[in-house]
């Protein structure tokens, strides 16, 4: 199982990588933590024609609280939000999720920007951009882009960029410290991708609930458990078929609904 | 003190925690050319046609082979190792021979069979080279569902696709099923899983002359010997087979696999160190699968749950060979009734070829199959009487007035079953004890359940296995074996053996194992075999090695052998601890030549070679008990504790015999919850990574409580040991899924099928609950 | 074949070698390196045994590109210790029969060891959660828990 060959460019300023990604059309991959992309790579599953490594443009290794909204450069870790007890401490579903994903390993290296512009249906980021109504910052040819979360995402491992953009940023306004917020999902193993997976706020009347893992994209869906199996459209794989998810979806969403109720103020 | 018995830490472990051992992938052989193969990407298919010219061309290749370029100068392999022995003509058996194709020739008959071989410079660009090797195939319908009718045929010479069946009729089942107050009839079904060893397979070899070394990550190096001479059509002398580092094995590398023939193959072409390692991709596709069996069972039984008789029917599905028919499928006749007193018993058992990667014994063979159907049905016949599972196993259980209990059948040894094992009901109300059944029943937590399995398993089996002892120049004991380690510490525990016999310490043992240049004859490690065997063995080389010495000492002492005792490398007179010689003068005075000094009848040299064949099997046994809390919504099953208690007869060494039992747990553990190599309707498998066929992690860890039941030796080999590499995941599945069926109460679950996926067990709530 | 240099910091040595950007880190240690106690498991970042740290931090070597790791500084298991003088996690697995096969044990020593670093007290629970990224299929986990914690102790004391 070893990679086709490519060629490989290791820019130091995003214009550059903008530069070769587009020069390329669709047939160059950013390579950022590289968890996800050096898998299909290794598989043969992606044949990219060249690869270009941001991991040399420090510019976009940041995370910062700017007021209520938490903002992530394409060059944060997994494992840099893990250890910033202020953003755990300012998020609940945050500090849910981020556990849950993968390993230590990966989260050493597997970068939040990433998980977005993967775009895995079964991924925890991508819900949370759902629940928070996140806006993601893409830079390309043409310049700098703002997509709402809910135009992002379009399909399994597809999102709304143009070849040759590329994902520089993930903006998630939060809600005020006193809302309640959760994040919950029923995987197979531990650190495993979900069957499905909740994700909810409770902010006095501003309920919020958004699904992943039971469709194509993630969801944002009415905050009402029993609506819930009717408002997804699982396929069967061979880990549960379409039936036991629509069932996990009400089990997920009231759970969720539940903790992020409990944890208000 | 005796070192037998001591929880010695391994000798083998430093180049391993150091990262310097020497797995086949490690092997630096200036000039080792890579291996990548071509594969079918198809069930069953008839192949038009093949171009490999494209492929040749590519930068870094040396050479691509196909079947037609072997036909005529490599044999495909004809498997009839498990011929039914004397003695098993009660079972009926009818065993065809499998057959397994070093590269396909014509046609492919399952996803991931091997058909061209690319040999480059690096495995990057053997894989690069593969994908330019053009193979059209007309796609022919394949035999997926064992069980369906009009499958096409895997083999011409396996009429009807049963490669193999056998029947055991023990006692009058059909006049006790019609005499019963109580029936019940289950489905159950064991699913496909794979072993899944840490370290895939993988084969390199070396060729000087005519001579060809092959070192191998195999469990039975003198079998992949005579395979691969006997399908090269060469004297065996010109391949020598030696196992490296190994990273686990668990059944799946007993095989001689096309790849290890053909590998040394291309080396004798080529005259080059050809190596081929395998990937996980592969792996999970086209290294020997395991279990796949399908059980129609049904129980006769008493008011008060007393199982008065057992009739099953089942397939196994074997792929498109089933190497060793006597395994995994008669194995489950000979374990079915475990720790149960069921006189009547009537079982017929198959094993259906179908276009899928070829079943092999895993850790287990038909043990936990079997245990799983029996302890499931023991389970639903306390359910279908509403009694407590407990009180039902009770009421079954073999007295130990009523032993040694004889299960009026063969084993596959061609002897009758009778046991050697004793104590089942003091082991079970231990069980109950430890777990704290009388808890759990009066505190009725909802969602939490307690379930019990049990094993009885029969180890050490034949043929035979092989052992060396000698001296070297330097008068340091020296242990050869046929067995093959991979992680069972068998370097430590036959060290601790032949240290007691010769009074030295482990560390001043020297043991090699699994190198055909090391004797003529060796079986392997497999089927909880090589304490017995090996052990026994070893220890009967060594008293003849130990009667030889002091032979020789005697003669130059001048006194005679009986009044002399060896120990910390000299040969003493007993009493007068200053009067003696160094094992080094031995050698010396052995060795060949006009100064040897040798007594009358002894050869030269200071060598002993034992070939030790088993009586029949001594049977270790156990019981499981397993805690689960259930999420009602969910499906999810949380394992909270697994509790065994175990007797391996004599123990060589505690530290390696909880370290078994603990990774078979585990690997019972996955085959339960996680683990499933699933194959779609056309002959598609669909688990090809480590993202779906899924290993339990340490986070999937119960607390695990074993007990050793501390049994007396076995009386059937020198050493009174018994085998438990296997004991692990033999009895999880059972305790498992009856401990989730306690949760469930008062719905009254059916849980007959594995995994249990949270899924499957929520449909299983539903299904009660309708 | 478009190779280039690769330069690093391999346990405190400056290493250097060519190679194609398609290489993994995993295929540089163990080929032009010689350091094959980095074993490969999966190939694709489940199992762990392919285990190093660079920068400190543990990685799935499988996963991160020859190149990715130029100018870094990665640590292996040989780089903890040798047969000569072997780590106090290297004593404590063999101590606490931690191994059988061997073949996971440098991924998890290496895991091991950044655990124990930014956790010199561990806890079992925690444990079972953090070292869940390094799969062993022979010994059940049980012992290399027991292992950790007894790296531990000769670690404090």
């Amino acid at each position: 199982m070893k990679p086709a060959p490519f060629e490989y460019h290791a820019p130091t300023e995003v214009a550059e990588a903008v530069r070769l990604l587009a020069s390329y059309g669709e047939d160059a991959r950013p390579l950022a933590g590289g968890q996800s992309l050096v898998p299909l790579l290794n598989l043969r599953l992606a044949r990219p024609k060249a690869i270009v490594d941001l991991n040399r443009i420090e510019s976009l290794a940041y995370h910062r609280l700017e007021g209520d909204v938490l903002v992530v450069g394409a060059l944060c870790r997994q494992r840099d939000l893990e250890r910033d007890r202020s953003v755990l401490e300012r998020c609940a579903a945050v500090a849910d999720a981020v556990p849950l994903i993968g390993h230590l390993g990966i989260r050493n290296r597997g970068t939040v920007v990433g998980s977005l512009a993967h775009a895995d249906p079964a991924a925890e980021w991508p819900v949370l951009a759902m629940l928070f109504d996140a806006i993601l910052v893409a830079v390309g040819p043409g310049g700098r882009r703002e997509i709402p979360a809910a135009r992002f995402f379009q399909g399994a491992f597809s999102t709304a960029l143009d070849p040759g953009e590329l994902l520089v940023e993930a903006r998630f306004p939060l809600p005020p410290p006193s809302a309640g917020t959760a994040f919950v999902e029923v995987a197979r193993r531990h650190g495993d991708f979900a069957l499905g997976a909740a994700a909810a706020v409770v902010d006095g009347d501003d309920v919020r609930l958004a699904l992943g893992g039971f469709d194509s994209v993630p969801l944002r869906v009415a905050p009402d458990p029993d609506a819930a199996p009717a408002a997804v459209h699982p396929v069967d794989d061979i880990h549960a078929p379409a039936a036991y998810r629509r069932k996990l979806a009400g089990a997920l969403a009231k759970r969720a609904l539940d903790l992020a109720r409990e944890r208000a103020r | 003190m005796t070192w037998v018995g001591q929880r010695v830490a391994r000798k083998e472990d430093l180049p391993l925690v150091t990262g310097t051992g020497m797995y086949v992938s490690d092997i630096d052989l200036p000039g080792t050319l890579e291996v990548a193969f071509v594969r079918s990407p198809h069930a069953h298919a008839r192949i038009t046609h093949i171009d490999t010219a494209e492929a040749r061309a590519a930068e870094g290749v040396v050479a691509v082979f196909t079947g037609p370029d072997i036909r005529g100068r490599v044999r495909p392999m004809v498997l009839d190792q498990e011929a039914a022995p004397p003695g098993l003509e009660t079972a009926e058996p009818e065993i065809h021979p499998a057959t397994i194709e070093i590269l396909a020739d014509g046609e492919v008959r399952h996803v991931g069979q091997a058909v061209a071989a690319v040999v480059a410079g690096s495995r990057y660009h053997a894989e690069d080279a593969a994908e330019l090797v053009r193979v059209g195939y007309d796609e022919l319908p394949a035999a997926v569902d064992p069980e369906a009718q009009n499958n096409p045929i895997v083999f011409d010479n396996v009429p009807h696709n049963v490669q193999a069946r056998y029947r055991i009729r023990a006692g009058d089942a059909d006049a006790a099923f019609a005499s019963a107050p109580h029936r019940l009839s289950m489905t159950v079904r064991s699913q496909r899983v794979t072993a899944a060893p840490m370290e895939t397979r993988g084969v390199l070899a070396s060729t000087v002359g005519e001579e060809t070394n092959v070192w191998s990550s195999t469990q039975i190096p003198w079998w992949v010997r005579n395979a691969i001479a006997g399908s090269l059509g060469i004297p065996q002398r010109l391949v020598r087979v030696q196992i490296p580092h190994m990273g686990g094995g668990f059944g799946l590398k007993v095989n001689v696999y096309p790849e290890e023939v053909l590998v040394t193959f291309i080396s004798r072409v080529l005259k080059r160190p050809v190596r081929w390692v395998e990937d996980r991709v592969e792996h999970l596709i086209a290294s020997g699968h395991a279990r796949d069996q399908l059980h129609h069972v049904e129980a006769a039984f008493e008011a008060d749950g007393r199982i008065s008789a057992v009739r099953d029917r089942f397939v196994l599905d074997s792929g498109v060979a089933c190497p060793y028919p006597l395994s995994s499928a008669y194995n489950v006749a000979s374990h079915f009734r475990s720790m149960y007193a069921i006189p009547n018993f009537a079982i017929d058992g198959e094993c259906v070829l179908t276009h899928k990667m070829f079943n092999l014994p895993y850790r287990g063979a038909g043990r936990p199959e079997a245990a799983f159907v029996m302890d499931r049905v023991m389970n639903a016949v306390a359910q279908a009487l509403d009694l407590d599972p407990a009180d039902v196993i009770r009421r079954n259980l073999i007295p130990d007035e009523a032993q040694p209990w004889s299960m009026r059948m063969p084993y596959r040894d061609g002897h009758e079953v009778v046991y050697d094992a004793r104590g089942f009901p003091a082991a079970f109300e231990r069980l109950l004890e430890l777990i704290g059944y009388q808890e759990h029943r009066r505190a009725g937590k909802p969602n939490r359940g307690i379930g019990f399995g049990s094993y009885v398993e029969g180890t050490g089996v034949g043929p035979f296995e092989s052992g060396q002892l000698q001296l070297d120049s330097e008068g340091r004991v020296v242990v050869y074996s046929g067995c093959a380690p991979h992680g069972q510490g068998l370097e430590t525990t036959m060290s601790q053996v032949v240290a007691d016999a010769f009074g030295i310490t482990p560390e001043a043992v020297v043991f090699k194992a699994g190198d055909t240049a090391l004797m003529p004859f060796g079986a392997g490690t497999f089927a909880s075999r090589s304490a017995v065997t090996a052990g026994a063995a070893a220890i009967e080389a060594s008293n003849r090695l130990l009667r030889r010495i002091k032979a020789i000492a005697g003669e130059i002492m001048e006194m005679a052998p009986e009044d002399l005792e060896v120990a910390e490398g000299m040969v003493r007179a007993r009493g007068v601890p200053t009067r003696g010689v160094t094992l080094k003068d031995v050698f010396r005075a052995s060795s060949p030549g006009p100064g040897a000094r040798l007594p009358d009848g002894f050869g030269a040299g200071t060598i002993e070679t034992f070939y030790w064949v088993p009586p029949t099997v001594t049977w270790g046994f156990g019981v499981v008990g397993a805690v689960v809390e259930v999420d009602r919504e969910t499906g999810v099953v949380k394992l909270e504790k697994l509790v065994m208690l175990h007797d391996c007869g004599r123990v060589i060494n505690p530290l390696i015999v909880e370290g078994q039992v603990e990774g078979g747990l585990m690997q019972g553990v996955g085959a339960t919850l996680y683990e499933h190599v699933v194959y779609d309707a056309a002959g598609q498998p669909r688990a090809t990574t480590f993202l779906d066929y899924l290993l339990p992690t340490s986070a999937e860890v119960p607390e695990i409580v074993q007990e050793s039941l501390e049994g007396p030796p076995s009386e059937r080999n020198p050493l009174g040991v018994k085998g438990v590499g296997e004991s692990g995941p033999i009895a999880p599945p059972a305790a498992i899924a009856n401990a989730i069926v306690d949760a469930l109460r008062p719905l009254r679950v059916q849980l007959n099928e594995l995994p249990l996926s949270p899924p499957v067990v929520l449909a299983a709530i539903e299904l009660a609950r309708a | 074949m478009n190779e280039v240099e690769v330069t690093l910091q391999v346990n405190g040595e400056q290493r250097s070698a060519r190679c194609e950007p398609r290489v993994t880190l995993a295929d540089f240690l163990r080929g032009p390196l010689g350091l094959t106690g980095t074993h490969l498991g999966c190939e694709h970042g489940v199992c762990g045994a392919c285990t190093v740290l660079i920068d400190g931090a543990s990685a799935r070597s499988c996963l991160t590109l020859a190149v990715q790791a130029a100018g870094h500084e990665v640590t292996t298991i040989e780089g903890l210790g040798t047969p000569e003088n072997p780590h106090p996690l290297m004593r404590a697995f063999s101590e606490m029969h931690g191994l059988q096969c061997g073949f996971c044990t440098p991924g998890f020593i290496v895991s091991a060891y950044e655990y124990l670093r930014d956790n010199p007290r561990p806890d079992r629970e925690a444990m079972r959660r953090d070292l869940s990224g390094n799969i062993c299929r022979c010994t059940g986990y049980v012992k290399i828990f027991a292992a950790v914690e007894r790296a531990a102790e000769l670690m404090s004391g």
